[in-house]
């Protein structure tokens, strides 16, 4: 576990293993002709592009891949992501050329399979949410909440109140919220936790009025705790005429257990990504489904995919009060289709499972763990919880980010840290589900030994890592953001 | 245990023992009893994995695909051939199972591909620095607007009406928030009106934008477009085909301020309209203001190169309500193809793929404006789309071609009540002779 400082070398740029003449890529010889079809106004110089053989490219990023880490290679518990088992059997039908080789823009007729992929997958997010319509045309979590917050707002406008432009949200909140009610105009009043680390329900009173366009909450909230007040802090928003958001990045905890539209919630957007296990790609690609209320529905994006009279499906944009667009497409259908087929292989019981476990699974960590780490409100959490480092930071100057960086050396990913922001030095652990009760021991182990550690060996990790710790501000500071060639720079 | 839970009864047993609890019901006994759901949702019973195969290849069943049809779609979708090293090493598990690389020593493999995608998107366009990718092109450009209308402290932008339509609805719905006003620009024949530019900029605006090809298959004037844009103080946004850029002269040249372009056509497969992938590209003075993530370069404890997300203060886990977008997950791993795509052709291998799309579009432009019944439409250069008034309207058509085995042209005439039975024929590489003759043969029996 102690191994010596690694003496790996730094894996050259393409650029830097390019060399003249060399091509990979095998394609039939052009006739020579297409540059008499364009004007030579138009036409580019120099084409400053890499030049590589296929081998040269096979293995630089085969190398590259060595020096990442995935869920396939061991537990991965970022709060709030959601880093659960990714099937294959997701991966074998998103690879079927019978969707994988389809144009969005083919007739309906020709696409029947696809659009039952959709139409089902929208009517199962409705049934697990608690909704009545679903939109799966957000790219990612951070556009459905674009998409929700953009729904509050048309709602308001279209009753003639357009001054409704205040967005309650929660100290708590992940950073998209307030980034998203900014983005779409809408003011933003902050609402503090209480000392439960629930919303403070005194504080929601107080904050809403005739300028009240909705709240935003996450349920459970981003310190794995349930929001056992929703139902009155929705009667209290809706008393003040506005509409309840639910930030979905959490249904991992209460898929089959709870419904944020029983909830009093009025719009949600689901993490396809997250909760329905598909591939996290190193960032993207997600989606953002939006299930909402009856009341939103008429201004729902378009198109969205209808059954007809016959029992055809097709693509529609009737909805005479939608925001618009959000995406060039109807959305991810890759991610959709990899989140139907896993609904499809849970059913009902596999994904109350999915939020049993996921809890009993954190609970198991956070037990394994308060004693030294103290779990800033302790009680029986949801899928993640929240511990902290302060303790130790003032006995023995082992901080959080030391923490993180020396559990590498373990094997592990570490946790989301310095989130949420209201808890110091806080570590969100999210094991998900997928884990089996030796690796969660493991991981308990590693946390408690580290926090025995000799402070100078945690405090210069990792060791073992391809390289030593990463100087970010000297990153900001060179601003290197592209290769240049030699001579330019 | 049902679904991919690896415990057993014992095993949950021996759990909560440990945690303190006597059953699994108690874990959530902070969840109110009104609100929990009673019994089990509505929806189909589990299906095991051979279940699941033989279910999902019955529904794909239902579908014409491209690999049994030729496909003549465009319209910001397309099918070019996907090199066999492009899935391979996007299925590679460090990659497609990894998350947002927060950690950099964990992550140096990602990181390094990001900061080598950012230099190739900056090379095919011309541009100066690159981000790590958009959800989309049609995104990117909306983020592209609402960016250039902070920086000139503006809210207006000018949009020609030959932008893809649905890219104009995007920008749209992003408007709509930040209360921006777009103003449509008419086309002259084809191509975006420079009077009409002229007219619209004598009102100050924060951005016009450049489509290249435009969403009729034309090439604009990008150059006297890019300076009446500059001349009014402008900033010129370049919304641009990656595969064209292999040929045409980039963004950079124009030259563009910000330059985004939809990623999907390097390579990757259409996946019926997505994922896609948004480049981003703008001049270095802007980078400050440029939304998404950023990988920079740099050096570890022992002076080693590294690589890290930078920059991170202008985004949203950081600076929350003041963030510059709230963007968070991107489209990494297809970013990632494109990545691989472009380092494989590299200078070459792009050339000829775009030089393939320009024969194959020129052939099938002769072939079917030969027939009678067939006029161009708006002719003049174009990259490989073509628009041509059809003798019947093209849904019409569509079904006839999807009859005999053929994924027909895109319908200009839901955007566009002008462009009255016009069909949008593409071609890409992928496109052989023998099945342009395969087309005309059916066109000229209509």
């Amino acid at each position: 576990m102690t191994k010596q400082k690694s003496d790996m070398e730094p894996i050259p740029t393409l650029f830097d293993k390019s060399r003249p003449g060399r091509t990979g890529g095998r394609y039939p010889e052009p006739s020579g002709s297409a540059e008499r079809y364009l004007p030579a106004s138009e036409l580019r110089e120099d084409l400053p592009l890499t030049e590589l053989s296929e081998v040269d490219v096979t293995r630089h990023f085969t190398l590259l891949s060595q020096r990442n880490y995935g869920i396939d290679m061991g537990l991965y518990p970022l709060g709030s992501c959601t880093m659960k088992h990714n099937p294959r059997l997701n991966e074998r039908i998103a690879a079927m050329p019978a969707f994988s080789e389809l144009h969005p823009s083919q007739p309906s007729a020709t696409c029947q399979g696809a659009l039952q992929i959709i139409f089902e997958l929208q009517n199962a997010l409705a049934e697990i949410g608690g909704m009545d319509a679903v939109t799966l045309q957000p790219a990612a979590g951070a556009q459905g909440e674009m998409t929700g917050l953009l729904l509050i707002r048309a709602y308001h406008r279209h009753r003639n109140d357009p001054k409704r432009t205040e967005m309650l949200v929660p100290d708590s909140a992940h950073g998209t919220n307030p980034a998203t009610a900014n983005l779409v105009g809408l003011k933003i009043v902050k609402i503090p936790s209480n000392s439960r680390g629930r919303v403070d329900v005194d504080a929601v009173r107080a904050a809403v009025g005739p300028n009240t366009a909705g709240m935003m909450m996450t349920n459970p909230n981003t310190l794995g705790l349930f929001e056992d007040q929703i139902e009155e802090i929705a009667g209290i928003v809706h008393s003040a005429g506005g509409l309840m958001y639910c930030d979905g990045a959490n249904m991992n905890a209460i898929v089959g257990i709870a419904r944020p539209g029983d909830m009093g919630f009025d719009v949600m957007h689901f993490n396809l990504h997250k909760t329905f296990s598909t591939p996290h790609g190193g960032g993207g690609p997600g989606c953002g489904a939006v299930a909402v209320k009856e009341v939103l529905k008429p201004f729902l994006p378009v198109p969205y995919a209808k059954e007809t009279e016959d029992g055809t499906l097709e693509w529609a944009a009737d909805l005479k009060h939608s925001i618009g667009r959000l995406h060039g497409t109807s959305g991810n259908f890759a991610v959709m289709l990899r989140a139907y087929t896993y609904i499809r292989s849970l059913g009902p019981d596999g994904l109350r499972a999915v939020a049993e476990n996921a809890v009993l699974n954190a609970n198991y960590i956070r037990v394994g763990v308060e004693k030294t780490y103290p779990v800033a409100y302790p009680e029986t959490c949801m899928h993640e919880f929240v511990a902290s480092a302060s303790e130790l930071k003032k006995a023995r100057g082992i901080r959080t980010l030391d923490i993180a960086k020396r559990l590498m050396d373990y094997g592990y990913h570490p946790p989301t840290v310095y989130f949420p922001l209201i808890v110091p030095e806080a570590l969100m652990i999210e094991p998900t589900e997928t884990e089996t009760r030796e690796t969660l021991d493991a991981f308990i182990d590693a946390l408690n030994k580290i926090a025995e550690e000799d402070p100078v060996l945690v405090h210069s990790a990792p060791h073992t890592m391809p390289v030593t710790r990463v100087d970010e501000v000297e990153a900001a500071k060179r601003l290197d953001v592209r290769w240049m060639p030699p001579a330019d720079e | 245990m049902p679904g991919y839970v690896p415990h057993t009864p014992a095993d949950q047993q021996a759990m909560l023992e440990r945690i303190g609890l006597s059953s699994l019901e108690d874990l959530f006994a902070s969840i109110p009893a009104s609100l929990r759901v009673n019994g089990l949702l509505d929806l189909p019973p589990a299906l095991s994995e051979p279940e699941a195969v033989r279910e999902l290849a019955r529904i794909g069943a239902k579908n014409m695909d491209a690999t049994q049809a030729p496909c003549f779609s465009g319209d910001g979708v397309y099918r070019h051939f996907t090199p066999s090293l492009v899935p391979a090493i996007m299925g590679r598990a460090e990659f497609f199972t990894s998350y947002t690389p927060y950690q950099p020593e964990r992550s140096q493999g990602m990181l390094q591909s990001i900061y080598e995608f950012q230099t190739l998107t900056c090379q095919l366009l011309g541009m100066e620095v690159a981000n790590a990718s958009m959800y989309d092109g049609a995104s990117a450009l909306a983020e592209a607007v609402v960016m250039a209308c902070s920086i000139k402290g503006i809210n207006r932008a000018i949009i020609p009406t030959t932008l893809h339509p649905a890219w104009t609805k995007v920008v749209r719905t992003y408007a709509q928030g930040q209360s921006i006003e777009v103003v449509l620009l008419p086309h002259e024949g084809g191509v975006t009106d420079l009077e009409a530019v002229r007219a619209a900029l004598a009102i100050p605006a924060a951005a016009l934008v450049i489509p290249q090809p435009n969403c009729m298959g034309r090439l604009e004037p990008v150059k006297a477009l890019a300076e009446e844009g500059a001349k009014a103080g402008a900033l010129v946004i370049a919304a641009v085909n990656p595969i064209a850029m292999a040929l045409l002269k980039p963004p950079g040249e124009w030259p563009a301020d910000i330059a985004v372009a939809e990623g999907q056509a390097l390579g990757l497969p259409m996946n019926y309209g997505g994922p896609l992938v948004g480049l981003f590209a703008c001049r270095r003075q802007y980078i400050r203001q440029m939304p998404g993530r950023l990988v920079g370069a740099t050096v570890d404890g022992e002076g080693r190169r590294a690589y890290t997300l930078t920059l991170q203060t202008r985004e949203q886990h950081i600076r929350r309500e003041k963030a510059s977008s709230n963007i968070c997950t991107n489209e990494a791993l297809f970013a990632l193809g494109a990545t691989v795509y472009m380092a494989l052709l590299g200078r070459h291998g792009m050339k000829r793929v775009a030089e393939l799309c320009v024969e194959r579009a020129h052939e099938a432009y002769d072939a079917i404006t030969a027939l009678p019944g067939w006029e161009p439409v708006h002719p003049g250069p174009f990259f490989h789309e073509f628009a041509v008034r059809a003798p019947l309207r093209v849904p019409e058509l569509n079904a006839i071609l999807a009859g005999e085995g053929i994924i027909g042209p895109v319908d200009l005439e839901p955007d566009n009540a002008m462009l009255e039975q016009t069909a949008l024929f593409c071609c890409t590489e992928m496109i052989t002779p023998d099945d342009i003759d395969r087309l005309v043969g059916i066109l000229r029996k209509l």
